[in-house]
């Protein structure tokens, strides 16, 4: 197993209260993994820090073999974060958001095609406007942008949030996907038992640490 | 670190992507560009007295561009912060320096084709006559001033996009900025239409300077952009 994820108590800082305290952390190509603890322990500031967002003041970390300490721009270009927002284009159709980030990494035409057949939103979907999309259409053609980007690890803060049943059902089956075409998933949910059966393994953050 | 081939594509696909979304929504056909024939025209009611709009003409120009640079600047941010975009640009890791370019040369080409709206309603309403060579001079000077407007406004759309009271902040923040393309732009107009009987080679030392601003504010754009973005 290769192992793409490697921390090493890794502090690191939100202003100035302590958002980790000396994290330690390995993870697995193909692993679903869930971070999972109350509010403010510190899951978004983790899932931050191994997309490249946040420096880190002490301990060291590598993410794909980077060194967290002094490559952060290039492993930002590697795996992809999805926040609480999609980062869409609302007045874009799905098919121009998407060929808007396979532009920016040089993807093919191929690649659009397979990464909105994958996320389900070719066809009749693909010329609607982003804004007039559904939660969980909009969620979906986020993650076909993941996929043209060529992110290797999908970092997802509360990816469950504003689908409903079928939609989380659906997201599922597709993550799952994802991990067998070879990405690896980090995924931060209040939804303990709906993603404890989707992830592989699972760690408890509290208090700016993980177990 | 991306290679100039790489800067070049992503500036490219900003900057198709603005103008898709331009031409998607319609917003400075269907609303910036009446916006900015009803500032001229206001201009008239309020000026139409004995040959002052021909003179003050260039000015008045300049001035509806800076007003209605303004809404487009706006606007161009806004789309980027509507769904996280530019944070999930920045997340990506996409180059701040390319994210300028193409996002500059998205404003470049919808600000040239409102300042060539502006100066044919300057010649219709205003009653403007220019000769083939100060129709040569106004088409350079149009140009010189769109791009450094274009990279001042986008950095200072940047800037203000993330604040708290955007709306208010930008006009307070680049306004004065760019006093000195409105300066050297309505000179160089005033040249280029003959206004209180200027020549036009009296304007060419302007359309100098209007360079000179387009190159450092070019600079420092690519520069200072990404910085600005990732505060």
């Amino acid at each position: 197993m290769e192992t793409v994820i490697e921390l090493n108590g890794v502090v690191a800082v939100l202003g100035s209260f302590p958002a980790l305290a000396g994290v330690n952390l390995t993870v697995q190509r193909g692993e679903i993994l869930l971070l999972q603890g109350p509010n403010g322990a510190g899951k978004t500031s983790l899932l931050r820090v191994c997309a490249g967002l946040m420096p880190i003041e002490r301990g060291t970390g590598t993410i794909l073999g980077i060194d967290l300490a002094t490559n952060r721009q290039d492993i930002r270009t590697r795996v992809g974060l999805l926040g609480h927002t999609n980062g869409l284009y609302l007045d874009l159709s799905v098919e121009q958001n998407i060929q808007f980030w396979a532009s920016t990494v040089g993807a093919s035409k191929d690649e659009v095609a397979n990464a909105m057949r994958t996320m389900r939103v070719d066809g009749r979907l693909a010329k609607v406007k982003a804004g007039q999309l559904s939660a969980g259409q909009r969620r979906r053609t986020a993650l076909a942008s993941l996929i043209v980007r060529r992110a290797e690890i999908w970092l997802l803060d509360e990816p469950h949030a504003g689908l409903d049943a079928a939609g989380r059902d659906e997201l599922d089956a597709l993550l799952r996907n994802a991990v067998a075409a070879g990405a690896t998933v980090v995924l931060a949910s209040h939804e303990s038992e709906r993603a404890a059966s989707l992830a592989t393994r699972t760690v408890t953050v509290d208090g700016g640490g993980a177990q | 670190m991306s290679t100039v081939s790489q800067r070049r594509r992503v500036a490219v696909a900003v900057a198709r992507k603005d103008l898709t979304i331009e031409w998607n929504s319609r917003i400075l056909v269907n609303q910036v560009a009446p916006f900015a024939a009803i500032v001229m025209v206001l201009f008239a009611f309020a000026l139409d007295n004995d040959g002052i709009l021909q003179r003050v003409a260039p000015g008045l120009v300049w001035l509806a561009t800076l007003f209605s640079m303004l809404v487009v600047i706006q606007r161009t941010f806004a789309v980027e912060s509507a769904d996280g975009a530019l944070d999930a640009l920045r997340v990506a890791g996409v180059d701040p320096s390319a994210i300028f370019a193409g996002k500059s040369l998205a404003l470049m080409v919808q600000l040239f084709a409102l300042e060539l709206l502006l100066v044919g309603t300057a010649v219709v309403l205003y009653g403007v006559n220019m000769t083939l060579v100060g129709f040569a001079e106004a088409l350079v000077t149009l140009l010189a001033a769109t791009v450094g407007l274009a990279c001042v406004g986008t950095l200072y759309g940047g800037l203000a996009g993330g604040a708290r009271g955007r709306e208010t902040l930008l006009p307070l923040l680049l306004l004065p900025v760019v006093a000195p393309v409105l300066i050297g732009a309505t000179r160089a107009t005033e040249a280029a239409f003959g206004s209180g009987g200027t020549k036009v080679s009296e304007g060419w030392p302007w359309i100098v300077l209007l360079l000179v601003f387009a190159v450092i504010f070019a600079a420092v754009g690519s520069v200072a952009f990404g910085p600005l973005v990732d505060e």
